[in-house]
């Protein structure tokens, strides 16, 4: 059985290696399973969740323009979920599973999610910023080993990009706006930079878990790679808003061809991990109740199919 | 949940091709899973026609078998065009 096993795995590796993709009746290791079920599975929570913090602007958008984009941008979302929990499920998990485990804190999601928005700018920040570094792992990941995952990538790629466009036109238009509105821009900027820069994971040295990842073609690249990509494409558009990006070590380095910048907070990181946010009790507060909520909806629905099925046979019948 | 079973979901993009698979969901019934698949799968004008099938009545062949169901084909090289020597000189053919 172990002899077996290790071939398998050895199999299983030469496929990986010569990038074929995996497909889910595909023989895999236990725990390249196990990986995929936790990391969908908490892509898929992170959208969820992720439209609480925006949800939260959808009635005090300033205009119309903006109303709709932030409907369709949160709508987007709960789409997003949707494709990652159905890749997900083809591995062997229940719906039900999953939102236990959200439910009830066992399963994580992005802790960037777990700060509040303040301000109408913040939707600004949270749409170039959040959705930025989110884009920069997720076109990563459309090339991931596992089939249904890079398949949800592709599909939610083509849909994320209207977020970060809406995102900085709503900065571009307050950085070009009145002073007021400068400022709560630069706010928002102040306040939602790092957490972004989090988005990407600890630092490779603190990833126990990357060098698994890269070898199964999980991961394509590695956190520190994904976060230097994002700081060069955000800084050049931090400047064309004119606002300052709230590092004072940010810095070209013409040598390394790179933006250097400065060192990252992994106390308060690791503390939002944990469950110290700003807001991850509301935010799981905000799932249960709606989940509960929700219930008598799942009941109709099922009652309503049942009912319509016994009309059927009667009629047949 | 019991009575919400995972549907599978083909969408024909435009008159002349196929139905593709683009993914799953879960629904009570066929008119919720057609209404579903509309919302998450066509929010910006992916297809004119959507199939939705429980996942139950898929019947899919086992890669580990791949070998076997598949061999019938492994030789018979006739079936391809460059199987067959024709004169360079030949148009149209």
């Amino acid at each position: 059985m172990e002899k077996d096993n290790s071939i398998k795995a050895a199999a299983f590796q030469a496929r990986i290696d010569a990038g074929e993709k995996i497909e889910p009746k595909d023989w895999m290791p236990e725990k390249y399973r196990k990986t995929h079920i936790r990391q969908i599975s908490q892509h898929a929570h992170s959208e969820i969740v992720g439209m609480l913090p925006e949800g939260n602007w959808i009635t005090r958008t300033p205009t119309l323009r903006r109303k709709v984009g932030l409907l369709a941008k949160v709508q987007d979302e709960a789409g997003h979920g949707l494709y990652l929990y159905s890749a997900a499920e083809t591995l062997g998990i229940s719906r039900d599973e999953l939102f236990h485990q959200l439910h009830t804190g066992k399963a994580k999601y992005s802790s960037i999610f777990n700060y509040p928005t303040m301000s109408w700018a913040d939707i600004g920040a949270v749409g170039w910023l959040v959705d930025g570094a989110a884009i920069i792992n997720q076109v990563m990941l459309t090339r991931t080993s596992f089939g249904p995952y890079a398949r949800a990538m592709v599909r939610i790629c083509k849909e994320e990009s209207f977020h970060q466009r809406q995102g900085y036109e709503i900065m571009l238009t307050l950085c070009q706006g009145s002073a007021e509105q400068k400022a709560m821009a630069q706010d928002a900027l102040n306040r939602w930079w790092w957490p972004s820069l989090m988005m990407f994971g600890p630092r490779d040295e603190e990833s126990p878990n990357t060098e698994q990842s890269v070898k199964w073609k999980i991961k394509r690249k590695t956190n520190d790679e994904l976060r230097q990509q994002f700081v060069d494409i955000t800084v050049p558009q931090a400047e064309v808003l004119g606002i300052t990006i709230p590092d004072p070590d940010l810095k070209w380095n013409e040598e390394r061809q790179h933006y250097d910048f400065g060192p990252i907070d992994w106390e308060e990181f690791w503390q939002v991990v944990k469950g110290n946010g700003p807001c991850n009790k509301e935010r799981l507060k905000a799932r249960n109740a709606a989940w509960n909520n929700g219930a008598w909806v799942r009941a109709a629905a099922q009652a309503h199919a049942e009912k319509k099925t016994k009309e059927l046979s009667v009629k047949v019948g | 949940m019991k009575g919400n079973p995972i549907w599978e979901v083909f969408i024909r993009s435009k008159n002349g091709l196929e139905h593709r698979h683009v993914g799953s969901l879960h629904a009570a019934d066929a008119t919720m899973a057609m209404e579903n698949a509309r919302d998450v799968y066509t929010r910006r004008e992916e297809g004119i026609s959507i199939w939705v099938v429980e996942s139950k009545f898929i019947t899919a062949s086992n890669p580990s078998e791949n070998g076997e169901l598949f061999e019938p084909a492994k030789d018979k090289a006739y079936r391809h065009p460059t199987f067959y020597n024709l004169p360079n000189e030949l148009k149209h053919i």
